[in-house]
């Protein structure tokens, strides 16, 4: 194992963590504006991709599916916002659970009854093709830099509205208390939507994002919301920064211990043992992650709710 | 021996209740809604068109949706035995569906075809007379997979499959024919879809080529990612995850794979050319694989029936060993253990217009039969 | 409360009813359908005493579910293949007795379920829900990777396992015995809410401070009903392999704790026989629209949709009226 391997893994994990980011704000700021626990979110995920898919199909422009992955996933958002959602927000998370439980099912096999039970083709553009050499002459695939880029850019949009707009003002005025904004004259139902939409579309993006390097299809939401959960929970809920840094964690804890778990079982045991414990172990991992910080931090890293 | 007589008790206390009048009534629990339905679909799609062609009206078939659930496989299988008393179960797609229903409904003095899933425990010590796999036994194209690595020169071998029994036996099977060194072997999360890390180390490793079993969406997750990263080392892999359904979503990405199979849509025999065509006339898509093994499947199961009466069951099984049918596969034939002996070819991966598809560019292995027929004591 | 009552016979009533009628008209099939019902119902009653008693959201119950089918399946495929379990320290068989299989089933998960609220009750709220997440998680993915017991295969054991007097691969008679575990599980649960521990429990789901000021520690109520929630739903379990004559990961799945949800708010939350009604409206939903078409997910989700949006508090919420007896 060469320290430029590494490195290598370590920016994989970057990678993946950038992603599960875009994929957990949403679902961060939905709860933390509005309480809500929305195991939906990963269906948006999976509609983003697959209106990425239809798009470039249609159009052959990989930019003309990113903005449809955003546009549907935002729409579907306002969709079920104002049709569902909105009458969740004041019911237990019981409730809602149940109820955007119901939504997954619903969006699931309305996809496939739309576009069939056959994964669709989705691919990066001839631009995004291909591998740059990095400094120590580590050689990255292209797309995958363009992720990390792409994603910390929408990361740092997120810190500034929320820090710096009108709505950023009133996205933490909701979360520090909702029914005061109300009182304040702010149009909350308004706000409720634009937030969801908001996540919608971040997510349907992210779907779209990391469908073109993996596999558009359906049921692709559910492994990535369980993940986002996990993210979140570590980083302490309704916190974006809490969701940024929970979300590097993970990455980082999901490769690297993919990657060093079984390197470190064969220290110890026959390598056919230390392959299976380790792969068995890195399995668990993130979860592991997520009871250890909750047990002594049981808000998560940042949380204050 | 404790063992067999409480199975015998349970069989005679639910057998005497089985048999229709004439024709054969079919269950086939298989995989239509979720995920992976697009494999039972092509199964039972195959199937049916099986048996429209053959003409005969005493065949029923009860199609039920499994939603890739073993619990939910099982109690189709219960409803299947106890109140729609069909002859013979079918469909099932994914080997651990497999160990869940098979056992049970062959105690209980079904026959069940498998036009998929070939688990070792079913070929080996969990064999049973009523068990007959259409398919293959688990590890064949994985077999053919490291008998094709040493004939293309392959000497250093990357392996990877998921963690879970079908990835273990998937790289014994590969590592079974394969006489050269191993770069690296590791196993990945079940339904993992990014393998950034794995394809680091692959190119770490100093290979000369890659093997890989992950099926469905892992299978695409990992050749769009591998095409993406600048490692250019050959890629082999069963026809997993280069079948017709799946090529599609994967893309210039697949192009030139060599991958291992039973089945190619080029296979050069009538019937099956008859097949490919009358497959797409039906459907408006080409076979796969899975549709091949469906319509095998029950053509297999109507030879049987031009021999013998499923009520007399010895001589119906009897029928189905001699496997008297024209597959798409051209030679087939049971081994002892009632899994297939057949050629498994290489396949590799083209564009013909717009669509991606397989080229046989030779076979792999000839007449394989299995690993375990030692193991079966029927 | 009367209408409760008379609704809880009737529901009781209806799956004894509809298990003889299956009996007297030849419908085998009818009797299992019913038996997973019943041991859903199960399932659900022991969720529901975290749940709707101690107001504990546990989104990790195929954690226990799971154990009850694993300690099932381990046990009894070491007894069919006549291997031990453990040689060392002390010589432990395997065994295809039923009551020995519960009454392990019932000590496991209470030890687990001890384990993981004893970590997880120190969080709250949503990071309860996701905490017991975790912990299911974690054994799920152990499961599917532990090679000795079938990892993501499972564990077939070809014939049911046996209970003194009884011939178990008989339809009817399994359905007998998981019915009368239903009727004693539900008298314990209805006990146990009535009782003085059940009233702390209720007072310190509504207002943790008050009981907090008459001497009661929350924390240990909560543990309490964890534990015994656990073990209820770990009952289940076993039950439920035993059914199938199989075990998988599957039953650790998050899907699984998904689902035993589903049947206590489709029920009605802390409604002692809530999960029965829900179990039994589930099953039927999942049998009678499977048949309409491929896609009918669909229809279960809009109906689930509607459950949640238009029936708060869930069938018995519609029957019996919203507030429940004791609050």
């Amino acid at each position: 194992m060469s320290l430029i391997l590494l490195v290598e893994q370590t920016l994989n994990g970057l990678q993946f963590g950038v992603m599960l980011f875009l994929m957990a704000a949403g679902l961060t700021l939905v709860f933390g504006v509005m309480g809500l626990i929305n195991l939906a979110h990963g269906s948006l995920y999976m509609i983003g991709a697959f209106a990425a898919a239809a798009m470039a199909q249609a159009s052959g422009s990989f930019l003309l599916a990113l903005a449809a992955s955003l546009v549907c996933a935002a729409f579907a958002g306002v969709l079920i916002e104002v049709l569902v959602i909105r009458r969740l927000y004041d019911r237990d998370h019981l409730d809602q659970v149940l109820a955007t439980f119901a939504l997954i099912l619903i969006f699931s096999e309305g996809t496939r009854w739309l576009f069939g039970s056959f994964p669709l083709f989705l691919d990066k553009p001839e631009w995004l093709s291909g591998t740059v050499i990095l400094p120590f002459g580590i050689e990255y695939s292209l797309y995958r830099l363009a992720i990390i880029l792409v994603g910390l850019a929408v990361a740092a949009g997120l810190f500034w509205m929320i820090a710096r707009t009108r709505v950023g003002i009133r996205i933490r005025a909701g979360e520090n208390d909702r029914e005061m904004i109300a009182a304040l004259g702010v149009n909350i139902s308004r706000l409720y939507t634009f937030v969801f939409a908001l996540g919608a579309a971040l997510a349907g993006f992210a779907g779209a994002l990391v469908g073109t390097i993996q596999s558009v299809q359906v049921g692709m939401g559910e492994p990535v919301l369980i993940l986002a959960f996990v993210v979140i929970v570590i980083g302490g809920i309704g916190s974006i920064k809490g969701a940024f840094i929970g979300a590097l964690l993970v990455g980082l804890t999901e490769t690297l211990g993919r990657f060093l778990l079984p390197e470190a079982f064969a220290l110890v045991f026959d390598p056919a043992t230390a392959r299976s414990v380790g792969a068995s172990l890195a399995s668990m991992s993130i979860y592991i992650l997520m009871a250890g910080v909750l047990i002594f931090r049981p808000k998560g890293l940042f949380g204050s709710a | 021996m404790k063992l067999k007589s409480i199975i015998l008790a349970a069989t005679m206390a639910t057998a005497a209740t089985g048999v229709t009048a004439e024709g054969v009534k079919v269950g086939m629990i298989t995989t239509l809604s979720g995920g992976g339905a697009g494999l039972g679909i092509d199964v039972r799609d195959g199937f049916m068109l099986a048996v429209a062609q053959s003409g005969r009206d005493d065949i029923e078939v009860v199609i039920e949706d499994d939603q890739r659930k073993p619990d939910v496989a099982v109690q189709l299988s219960d409803k299947m035995i106890q109140s729609e008393k069909v002859d013979i179960l079918t469909g099932i797609i994914w080997s651990n569906l497999a160990m869940a229903v098979v056992p049970g409904a062959v105690a209980q003095g079904k026959i069940y075809l498998s036009p998929n899933a070939g688990p070792s425990a079913l070929a080996g010590q969990a064999c049973h007379q009523n068990y007959f796999n259409v398919a293959w036994q688990n590890d064949n194209l994985h077999e053919a997979a490291g008998a094709y690595a040493n004939d293309a020169g392959h000497t250093n071998s990357f392996i990877l499959a998921p963690n879970y029994p079908a990835g273990k036996d998937a790289l014994t099977g590969f590592k079974r024919f394969f006489e050269g060194d191993l770069a690296g072997e590791i196993y990945t999360k079940l339904g993992q879809t990014d393998y950034a890390a794995e394809i680091a180390q692959i190119r770490a490793s100093g290979a000369d080529s890659v093997f890989f079993f992950l099926p469905g969406g892992m299978g695409i997750s990992f050749l769009k990612q591998y095409a993406d990263s600048g490692v250019d080392l050959p890629v082999v892999g069963p026809a997993f995850s280069f079948d017709q359904g799946i090529l599609q979503a994967v893309g210039d990405a697949a192009l030139g794979v060599k991958n291992t199979s039973q089945w190619s849509k080029d296979i050069d025999n009538a019937t099956n050319k008859a097949f490919v065509e009358s497959f797409q006339d039906e459907y408006g898509r080409l076979p796969s694989l899975y549709a091949s093994q469906g319509f095998d499947t029950a053509n297999l199961m109507i030879s049987a029936m031009e021999k013998a009466d499923i009520s007399d069951q010895e001589a119906f099984r009897a029928a189905l060993k001699e496997a008297d049918f024209s597959s798409t596969r051209g030679d087939f034939a049971f081994a002892a253990n009632n899994h297939p002996v057949q050629d498994i070819y290489v396949r590799e991966v083209i564009k013909e217009g717009d669509v991606y598809t397989n080229k046989i560019i030779g076979v792999a292995l000839e007449d394989r039969s299995n690993a375990f027929l030692d193991a079966c004591k029927m | 409360m009367k209408r409760e009552m008379v609704f809880n016979l009737a529901l009781l009533a209806l799956i004894l009813g509809v298990a003889l009628w299956a009996q007297a008209s030849d419908e085998p099939f009818l009797i299992t359908l019913t038996t997973r019902a019943v041991i859903f119902a199960i399932a659900g009653v022991g969720l529901n005493f975290a749940l709707g008693f101690g107001g504990l959201v546990s989104f990790g119950h195929a954690a226990f579910f799971g154990l009850g089918g694993y300690v099932m399946g381990v046990l009894a495929y070491h007894a069919q293949t006549y291997t031990p379990l453990f040689e060392a320290p002390l010589l432990i068989q395997g065994t295809k007795s039923m009551p020995v299989i519960w009454l392990v089933s019932i000590l496991l998960s209470s030890l687990l379920a001890l384990a993981i609220g004893a970590l997880s009750l120190r969080t709250s709220g949503v990071y309860f829900i996701m905490i017991t997440l975790a912990f299911a998680q974690m054994l799920y993915y152990f499961a599917i990777s532990w090679a000795a017991y079938g990892g993501e295969d499972g564990l077939s054991i070809y014939v049911r396992n046996g209970f003194p007097g009884l011939n178990t691969m008989d339809p009817l008679q399994f359905f007998a015995l998981c019915f009368a575990l239903l009727l004693i599980v539900l008298l314990l649960v209805s006990l146990a809410a009535r009782s003085a521990f059940g009233l702390a429990l209720g007072a310190a789901r509504q207002n943790e401070a008050r009981v907090q000021a008459v001497g009661q520690t929350p924390y240990r109520l909560y543990l309490v009903a964890f534990v015994i929630s656990g073990a209820i739903t770990g009952l289940a379990g076993a039950l439920f392999a035993d059914l199938n004559r199989f075990v998988s990961p599957v039953m650790f799945s998050w899907q699984t704790s998904g689902e035993i949800m589903v049947f206590v708010i489709l029920g009605g939350v802390g409604r002692i026989f809530g999960p029965v009604a829900g179990a039994v409206l589930f099953i039927l939903l999942e049998h009678l629209l499977g048949g309409l078409s491929a896609y009918w997910h669909i229809y279960l989700g809009a109906i689930l949709l509607g459950v949640v949006l238009f029936a708060r508090g869930g069938l018995y919420g519609l029957i019996a009226g919203r507030e429940v007896a004791h609050d």
